[in-house]
C-alpha cells in the first residue's frame, strides 16, 4: 500500500519561493499565471497495513505531527491500494 | 549558575556560545549532546544556531524529535531559562515552546550581515540590563528567518509585551526598509508567556567582542547572568 501526502502553505502565508518561480516562468514567456504556490510531496510505502482506513489514520497523524507545520501548512493524504 | 549548550547534529554556533559564556560571562558551561536527557544540573540552556539535521523537512523540524527535547520542555515548565538563537529559535517554534513559525526570507537569499535591532522590552530575564528602545548592532545569518504568525498571536504578543526585539534602522525606527527578511511587524525575537524562553534570529554570541565588529550582544548574556545571580 502506498500513501501520498501533499503539504502546502496555508492560504495567506506568503510564499517567496512560489513568487520567484512565477517570475521565472513568466520570463520564459508563459502568460496568464495568477499565482504559483510551492509545496512538498511525500510518497510513503506502507508494509503490512491492515486496511485503508487504518493506513489513512496513521499517515494523517504523521502528516499532522511531522510532515507539516500546522501553523503555516495544510496537508492532504491519499491512499493507494 | 551553570549554562548548558545543546548540540544537535548540524549545530555550528555551539562553540561560539560556549566561548561567550566561559570568557565573557565567566560562568561554568557544558555541552549537552542531543541524546542526553538529564538537565538537572543546569540553570540556563542555550539552543545554538546552525543547521540541525541539515534543515531537512523544515528548519528545526527534526531537532524537535531529539531525545533531549522532552527534557527541554520540562526545563521550560519549571521556569528555568532557555535562549534559542537562530536555528535555536526555529527549533523552539517547531517544538511549540514559542508561537509562530520562521519561513523563507522574503527575498529568498541567505542573509549574512550586521543589522540593527531595537530592544522592545526590558522586562525579560534576557534584556533587564538594557534600556527599552536601545539599539543593538548584531549579525544575522539565515535563509529562514521570516517570522510569521496569525493575527490573534500577534495581538497576544503585543498585548503581553512579548515582542522582545524588532529589526530597525540605526536610529531605532522599525521601518520596512530595515526589515531584512520580511518578518511580520519587523519581529526579530519573542519570548513565551512566562518570559523564561526567548528566541531570536540575530546572533548575539557573534557580537561580544569589538574585534568582531560589535560587542552589543554581550548585554543579553549579561542580563541573563544578572537574573541568575539574583535568583540564586
Amino acid at each position: 500500500m502506498k500513501a501520498k501526502v501533499y503539504v502546502s502553505l496555508k492560504p495567506g502565508v506568503l510564499d517567496p519561493q512560489g513568487k520567484a518561480i512565477q517570475h521565472s516562468v513568466e520570463l520564459l514567456g508563459f502568460t496568464g499565471i495568477a499565482d504559483v504556490r510551492q509545496g512538498k510531496y511525500f510518497e510513503i510505502a506502507l508494509q503490512d497495513a491492515a486496511d485503508q482506513e487504518q493506513a489513512r489514520e496513521s499517515v494523517a497523524r504523521m502528516a499532522r505531527e511531522v510532515l507539516s507545520n500546522p501553523i503555516i501548512e495544510d496537508y492532504r493524504v491519499e491512499i493507494e491500494g | 549558575m551553570k549554562f548548558g549548550i545543546i548540540v544537535f547534529p548540524g549545530s555550528n554556533c555551539d562553540h561560539d556560545a560556549y566561548h561567550v559564556i566561559s570568557k565573557h560571562v565567566g560562568q561554568p558551561v557544558d555541552f549537552i549532546w542531543h541524546r542526553d536527557t538529564d538537565l538537572k544540573s543546569f540553570d540556563a540552556l542555550i539552543i545554538p544556531g546552525g543547521f540541525s539535521y541539515g534543515d531537512y523537512l523544515r528548519a528545526g523540524a527534526l531537532a524537535r524529535f531529539s531525545p533531549v527535547m522532552e527534557s527541554v520542555k520540562k526545563f521550560a515548565a519549571t521556569g528555568r531559562f532557555i535562549l534559542g538563537i537562530c536555528n535555536g529559535f526555529q527549533i523552539l517554534c517547531e517544538a511549540g515552546l514559542l508561537p509562530g513559525a520562521l519561513i523563507r526570507n522574503r527575498d529568498l537569499h541567505f542573509i549574512c550581515e550586521h543589522i540593527f535591532v531595537r530592544v522592545e522590552t526590558s522586562d525579560t530575564p534576557f534584556t533587564n540590563e538594557m534600556k527599552q528602545k536601545s539599539v543593538l548592532r548584531i549579525p544575522i545569518a539565515h535563509a529562514e528567518g521570516n517570522y510569521v504568525c496569525d493575527d490573534a498571536t500577534l495581538a497576544e504578543l503585543e498585548r503581553d509585551d512579548r515582542i522582545v526585539f524588532r529589526y530597525c534602522d540605526p536610529e531605532g525606527n522599525a521601518t520596512e526598509a530595515a526589515n531584512p527578511n520580511g518578518s511580520r511587524d519587523n519581529i526579530a525575537g519573542i519570548c513565551n508567556s512566562s518570559r523564561n524562553v526567548l528566541g531570536l534570529m540575530p546572533h548575539p554570541e557573534r557580537a561580544c567582542e569589538d574585534l568582531l565588529g560589535s560587542s552589543d550582544g554581550r548585554d543579553i548574556f549579561r542580563s541573563l547572568a544578572a537574573t541568575l545571580a539574583a535568583v540564586a
